[in-house]
């Protein structure tokens, strides 16, 4: 499991990698928080490039992170889904509520 | 359904467990010699019925999680993912999309996920009892597709 950021003007970007489950999506939820809180960026950039599996854990994951940065004023984009993690996020209605970018 | 293989497997209701048991269960079906996307698929069936078990069923109670593999000669992977944990009172609603009683960081989606990545799903559950989950995946394989 790989959390990595880069903080560029109001972006924060959070590129993820290998597995997302309940098991690792503690760790990384507790870590995006922390970053959320300390940079207050505008936009929350989640990208999914190196997610090798994921299952509904990680749309919680997302979920959550949409209710937490929205209390900061902060909005969410997810980027760069590999097919699995897509047919999951797809699944959720999420797309109605946050910005899918396009690949 | 011919079983030509089956393997059993029990596992503390941990959440580290998670990843182990996918993947036990996927490297027991690659005998099937499947696609890389019905390992995926695979993969993802097992994760959402064993979490449950982890985040639902032995939330409070103690126990184990009793996993089996078989593979048939028609093709089919079937798991079967069982707990004797607080069961589930209507499995109707239960599996419903979005419906779910863990709150703030789980989506309800578990039981749609296991249905769109299986080919058939069966629940069957007792209050205070356990569940029984069921995942039957039929592998098209490689062979399958190639000229
Ligand atoms: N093994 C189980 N034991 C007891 N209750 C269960 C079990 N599996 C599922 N449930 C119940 O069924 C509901 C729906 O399960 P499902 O996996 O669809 O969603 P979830 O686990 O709540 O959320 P998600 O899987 O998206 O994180 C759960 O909220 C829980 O109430
Ligand atoms: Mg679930």
């Amino acid at each position: 499991m790989q959390i990595l950021y880069k903080s560029e003007k109001d972006v924060l970007t959070v590129y993820l990698g290998g597995d997302i489950d309940h098991h690792t999506s503690r760790e990384i939820r507790e870590s995006i928080d922390g970053e959320i809180y300390k940079l207050m960026p505008k936009t929350l950039r989640l990208d999914f490039r190196d997610v090798h599996f994921m299952d509904s854990s990680g749309v919680g994951l997302v979920m959550g992170r949409y209710k937490t940065a929205l209390v900061y004023g902060c909005r969410v984009t997810v980027a760069n889904m590999p097919p699995n993690v897509k047919r999951i996020m797809q699944m959720s209605g999420l797309n109605k509520i946050i910005t899918f970018e396009k690949d | 359904m011919e079983v030509i293989n089956e393997m059993k497997m029990t596992v503390d209701p941990r959440s580290v467990n998670e990843g182990f048991c996918r993947v036990a269960v996927a490297a027991f079906a690659s005998q099937l010699d499947p696609t890389v996307e019905e390992i995926s698929d695979l993969k993802t069936a097992v994760s959402e019925a064993v979490t449950n078990c982890i985040v639902h069923a032995y939330k409070v109670k103690k126990g184990k999680i009793y996993i089996t593999a078989a593979l048939t000669a028609d093709n089919f992977v079937i798991v079967k993912v069982r707990d004797r944990g607080v069961g589930i009172a209507d499995v109707k609603k239960a599996r419903e999309p979005l419906f779910t009683t863990g709150g703030e960081d789980r989506s309800g989606l578990g039981f749609s996920v296991m249905e769109c990545f299986s080919d058939k799903l069966r629940v069957s559950s007792k209050e205070g009892k356990g569940t029984v989950v069921t995942i039957y995946k039929k592998i098209q394989g490689k062979c399958f597709h190639e000229p």
